[in-house]
């Protein structure tokens, strides 16, 4: 009987790069103050902007993509801890 | 003076070192060595084109690496606008310089107080004086989160701050919602300093408007030892 063993695959994993609560994000307010608060869209009650990375991958599987993109941005500082944070998902 | 892809205000930079009476300066491209020198520059513009975020590429160029361990060594080293967010960017100095808060890049003449007069680039100064310099940026909104600023402030590492030209560092001659009308700091042994005004474009009288030269005190004050 033979196993059989998944080889590395590509992923796709998007990170999301966005201003802490603190550091404030003028764009998000600008966009939710003079667009979207005075549209029809009641319902939406803030807006953050931020910074969209697509990265592919080779991982084994979804869960190490994830893990290896997320030591790439903590080591080569992909964002500045100091006011921004990320989210990484496959 | 360390020169990267994108970099603009080099030349100027350049310019006004040498301008000034018993100093020279060179330009370094970024990927070569930086050996022999008293102290280093780095120049504002738009290095790796701001791509990522102003400063975050070339804060992983060789040229940061180098110049780290000239920090440690207790080298004067200065960043100026894009240079002063490379530093940031390579952990020299603490904190993000985020968008400024107009979302607009702001291009003007402004009044900053001297805050810490003991650094390696405001030694002669006084503390409270005023020099008049100009900026142009887009990220020179510094934040930092409460501990680390409380921990500057704690430490005189606000080196700068925007103000009024009584010397008042008020709200209205804040020109980019910086936080606490910071224009520059330091780190903790006063040879790294990082500002978002340019001296180099303030050297010479003709200049400016006002006849400032307060620009040039800040590379000349590499000459004095006190």
């Amino acid at each position: 009987m033979r196993l059989h063993v998944p080889g590395p695959r590509v992923f796709s994993v998007k990170v999301v790069i966005s201003n802490t609560e603190g550091a404030s994000d003028p764009e998000g307010d600008v966009i939710y103050n003079n667009l979207v608060s005075k549209s029809g869209f009641r319902q939406v009650r803030a807006i953050r902007s931020g910074k969209f990375l697509r990265v592919e991958v080779q991982a084994r599987d979804a869960e190490s993509a994830k893990s290896l993109v997320t030591r790439m941005c903590d080591e080569l500082r992909i964002y500045n801890p100091a006011a921004h944070s990320i989210s990484v998902e496959v | 003076m360390v020169r990267f892809p994108g970099s603009n205000c080099d030349l100027d930079a350049v310019t006004a070192v040498r301008t000034l009476k018993g100093m020279s300066a060179d330009l370094v491209w970024h990927e070569d060595a930086i050996a022999g020198y008293d102290a280093v520059v780095v120049p504002g513009g738009f290095s790796f084109g701001d791509y990522l975020r102003a400063g975050a590429i070339a804060a992983r160029s060789p040229a940061l690496e180098r110049i780290g361990r000239l920090a440690d060594r207790g080298v004067p080293i200065l960043g100026i606008c894009n240079g002063f967010q490379i530093l940031i960017e390579a952990g020299l100095l603490p904190g993000a310089l985020l968008r400024n808060a107009s979302l607009r890049f702001v291009c003007k003449w402004t009044a900053v107080r001297v805050e810490n007069e003991s650094t390696s680039f405001t030694r002669g100064m006084k503390k409270g004086q005023v020099l008049h310099l100009p900026i142009a940026h887009n990220e020179g909104r510094y934040y930092s989160p409460d501990e680390g600023l409380h921990e500057l402030k704690t430490g005189g590492r606000v080196v700068f701050r925007y103000c009024d030209d009584g010397g008042n560092p008020v709200a209205s001659s804040n020109p980019t919602g910086t936080l606490e009308n910071i224009a520059g700091i330091c780190n903790r042994a006063g040879n790294v300093v990082g500002l978002m005004p340019h001296p180099e474009r303030a050297t010479e009288p003709i200049l400016s408007p006002s006849g400032s030269s307060d620009g040039a005190l800040i590379f000349s004050s590499l000459l004095r030892s006190d």
